[in-house]
């Protein structure tokens, strides 16, 4: 039990001569991304190893590093050389790593990035004494085009520590920040800081945290709660899955500074139930936490008590929305509720409640460690410090990267991101999930952060990014979203339930070639009547992808009901694949890769496709190596 | 209770703060049309056509005027264009939702629609999601014996399972509230059958003419809630009202004879 601020600064100090120890300390990346991509058995692998050369190696497992397409990945960090991550492991090669580094065999082939003299973002240095031997030829991670441009604030930590350990922690200064809140800080002047940091809701609402606490905190009624929204339910973001499963630890000590400011003494993370990793790694954290005096009764030998619970999600999308979430807590089904009475004031259980998101709480105590000057002076004006971002899609480099915000589009998609996979040619992102809105070539400059995005017709969110190209049809990604935020609405309104499953029937039968003119007319109305009817977040904000793409793409929804033709060869019933016989050089690839061997053709023939079978999958225009597959 | 100043249709009116803006309005004589709203339990907001425009500051918006509380500085205007306009499209997707429901058709002609644009639901009935069924009977009865399932296009409300539900003491409160009458109840001998729920249950007799009356869970519920000495009898509804009327009679002639009915002269009373 850590009963003070000293014996918290000694247990830092002895975890952290613990991580630079002696011994040479190998981590693998097992988050979800890691795990997915086969990294159990490379950690095993490397553990088997180890504990057969017997020479005592540290091997721990770690969390997300942020460049998920490069997982397996594993990092080496051998007494005064700089810390080395290399990426698409196997077991083999990690036993070949282990085996190698007793002769200083370093294999900088298989290297990503090596770190600087410290890396775990902390302000003191470590000497590096040792030779750089083949390392030098491995770029730094200020060198790799990926992580050049980040600053990583919410994602500290992550993929660097243990974080099944909580000493790995206290070796990067963890829990200081509520050490200093705790024995140096009143709540006014928490709250103060917090609003002159400029701090939004990274949920996607962007509302002003330290206004949210400060009503909270001015509010009648007790007990106050103190909630974490973990249930991340837009497909493709996982930004909040990576700091619960890699450095669950930043969550509590931010909970824990907002409870204290606030005057709360309990609180509940919500995490969503497709998250078990996160629900594990963060249950691990509250008990280790509570252990050592950091959470619960008396931390750290004060008088203040927080206790944290988990609450699980089961399945509803919906339940993400605030007061929808507060409901689930509570026992009932997730349905919003008008909020005109902020929950603020009246939230969880009918009491003055603070909801925040993972990445809102994972920024506090780095604004408490670092000062609110510091965190103001990164962002753009309106919109201060990072945002992390889910890069996926048709890009080159998938990931989570986390960037100032007012970071323009086309840096993030084209500098970070790498282009377009397959240098194709760029069509849409989406951003902000399933209620963003697809912003098409010509707003790429615009700077993404919480106004810009929005007044342009699609929102930053909670920062997912799904990057599409030229062949995506846009009238089938509203389709697609429409359909999962039509099953996903909870059914109280009128405006949602019934004009988003109307939105669908019309989105469906255009993309099947039975819709008119007078669809896409009845398309909008309905559209703009669901975005200004909606109780809630879910109905005000489904019609984007449906409004955005009618803005920006209208002359394929044109083409959809007037051409009957979908231009980017998506829509079965709109698209027919043709061969061309100039540019097929008969090499066969289209033919063995048709799943229903509707190809007709042989070395130095041309090939055919037999329209009568054909299933309009695309296949043969995928592997067609010299773009001789084309729609008609 | 503070008092607060708001502007509804251009007249200025101070009223308690917090009070629901759509019953303010009604208080004014100016007619709100809800479906999903009832004096007897909280506002629901569930069927947005009681919509209005809402402005505060430099903001203006659509919202439900059932659950909005009356605050200092809103001016609510209740049939602006753009507040016909969604009613309309509210009725226009209710009238596709429950294609038989005459209530919501009705509605919707007067708002000017000729038929929805939309393609009625094929197993749909009257039912439009409104929820007073359910919330008279968790939150005014107290039994909870239907409740909502589902989530989304698939939403219903029902008993639990679709089977018989165990809490419910047949008193039709639920039949009585629903706007669009889309509750089925059928009492056949003695037995009621609430088809809608599948639900039946035994009918008590009446005890002055032997009919069956009032559900047997019903009269035991009421022994539950009413203080003892309070006589609960399973009389049907019209042996009641002819014992009532026997009793006034009484009490009339009674009081005649004595001189105390004002306005009759002692000996002119009426039989």
């Amino acid at each position: 039990m850590i009963k003070s601020v000293q014996e918290l600064v000694a247990r830092q100090q002895a975890a952290r001569e613990n991580f630079y120890s002696k011994k040479v300390r190998l981590g693998v990346g097992v988050g979800t991304c890691g795990l997915a991509n086969g990294s159990r058995e490379v950690l095993d692998s490397i553990r088997d190893e180890a504990a057969k050369q017997g020479l005592g190696y540290a091997v721990r497992g770690t969390g997300c590093v942020g460049f998920c397409q490069a997982e397996p990945m594993v990092d080496v960090l051998v007494p005064g050389l700089p810390r080395v991550f290399y990426h698409d492991m196997t077991p083999e090669k990690g036993r070949d790593l282990v085996k190698g580094l007793a002769q200083r065999e370093f294999h900088p082939e298989w290297a990503l990035m090596r770190l600087g003299a410290d890396c775990l973002l902390v302000e003191t240095e470590r000497r590096l004494v040792g030779e750089l031997n083949g390392l030098a030829k491995v770029p730094t991670i200020e060198e790799v085009p990926f992580y050049r441009r980040q600053l990583r604030i919410a994602l500290r930590n992550c993929g660097f520590i243990d974080p099944e350990d909580i000493n790995e922690y206290l070796a990067t200064g963890g829990y200081t920040a509520l050490a200093k809140v705790l024995t140096t800080m009143p709540p006014e002047e928490i709250i103060d800081g917090i609003e002159k940091s400029g701090l939004r809701g990274r949920g996607g609402g962007g509302f002003p945290t330290g206004k949210k606490w400060r009503s909270c905190r001015e509010a009648h009624g007790s007990p106050k709660y103190v909630l974490c929204n973990g249930d991340e339910g837009d497909p493709g973001a996982f930004m909040d899955r990576s700091v619960m499963e890699s450095n669950p630890h930043a969550v509590l000590e931010g909970m824990t500074i907002g409870a204290y400011a606030i005057g709360s003494d309990r609180g509940y993370l919500y995490v969503r139930l497709e998250y078990p990793l996160a629900v594990e790694n963060l249950a691990l954290a509250i008990r280790q936490a509570e252990q050592e005096g950091l959470l619960g009764k008396n931390i750290l030998g004060t008088d203040f008590s927080f206790t944290v619970r988990l609450s699980r999600g089961a399945g509803a999308f919906v339940c993400g929305e605030s007061t929808a979430l507060m409901a689930s807590i509570e026992g009932f089904p997730g349905e919003p509720r008008a909020k005109h009475i902020h929950t603020a004031e009246k939230g969880v259980f009918g009491k003055p409640t603070t909801l925040n998101n993972v990445e809102t709480w994972a920024n506090v105590p780095v604004i408490i460690n670092k000062g609110w000057p510091w965190f103001a002076a990164i962002g753009s004006e309106k919109s201060k410090g990072t945002k992390v971002f889910s890069i996926v899609g048709k890009v080159k480099k998938t990931g989570l990267v986390e960037v100032p915000m007012g970071m323009a589009l086309r840096e993030i998609i084209f500098d970070i991101g790498g282009g377009i996979a397959g240098d194709r040619k760029f069509k849409a992102v989406q951003t902000g999930g399933p209620s963003g809105g697809c912003l098409p070539e010509s707003q790429l400059d615009l700077p993404v952060d919480f106004d810009r995005l929005t007044e342009a017709g699609s929102m930053m969110g909670s920062g997912g990014m799904i990057v599409m190209d030229d062949r995506t049809c846009m009238v089938e990604v509203a389709r697609y979203f429409t359909n999962f935020l039509q099953k996903e609405s909870c059914g109280k309104c009128t405006a949602c339930r019934e004009g988003v499953r109307r939105m669908y029937e019309l989105l469906e039968r255009i993309t099947r070639g039975q819709g008119t003119l007078a669809d896409v007319d009845l398309l909008q109305e309905v559209c703009e009547y669901v975005r200004d009817n909606s109780i809630c977040g879910l109905g005000k904000s489904a019609p984007n992808p449906t409004l955005s793409t009618l803005v920006h793409f209208r002359d394929e929804y044109r083409a959809h009901v007037v051409d009957h033709k979908c231009p980017a060869g998506v829509c079965p019933a709109l698209t027919t694949f043709v061969i061309d016989k100039d540019t097929c050089i008969a090499c066969g690839k289209c033919r063995k890769s048709c799943p229903v061997e509707c190809i007709r053709g042989a070395k130095k023939v041309k090939h055919e496709i037999d329209q009568s079978k054909c299933i309009k999958c695309g296949s043969c225009r995928e592997v067609c190596p010299v773009d001789a597959v084309a729609t008609a | 209770m503070a008092l607060v100043k708001t502007v509804i249709d251009g007249r200025e009116i101070e009223v308690e703060r917090d009070r629901w803006a759509v019953e303010v309005a009604r208080d004014m004589g100016i007619a709100i049309p809800t479906l999903c709203h009832h004096a007897a339990v909280e506002p629901y907001g569930a069927c947005r056509l009681c919509v209005v425009e809402v402005t505060r500051g430099r903001w203006t918006w659509l919202t439900t005027s059932c659950d909005l509380p009356i605050r200092e500085g809103l001016t609510i205007r209740t049939n602006t264009p753009a507040v016909l306009k969604a009613r309309r499209m509210a009725l226009e997707l209710l009238w596709a939702e429950a294609p038989d429901a005459a209530e919501i058709q009705e509605l919707g002609r007067q708002l000017g629609l000729e038929k929805p644009r939309f393609a009625p639901r094929v197993k749909a009935g009257k039912c439009i999601l409104c929820g007073l069924c359910v919330r008279v009977c968790r939150d005014l009865i107290g039994q909870a014996a239907i409740s909502f399932s589902n989530r989304g296009i698939d939403r219903r409300i029902g008993s639990p399972f679709e089977t018989a539900s165990g809490r419910c003491i047949g008193c039709m409160a639920c039949v009585a509230v629903c706007p669009t009458d889309a509750i089925h109840v059928v009492d056949d001998g003695n037995v009621r059958h609430m088809e809608t729920f599948h639900t039946d249950m035994e009918l008590a007799e009446c005890e002055s003419c032997g009919r069956p009356s009032v559900p047997v869970k019903l009269l035991e519920f009421l022994r539950t809630k009413l203080p003892e000495g309070i006589p609960v009898s399973a009389v049907c509804p019209r042996c009641r009202r002819t014992g009532t009327a026997g009793k006034l009679t009484e009490v009339s002639t009674l009081a005649a004879q004595l001189g105390y009915i004002g306005g009759c002269k002692v000996g002119e009373a009426s039989e």
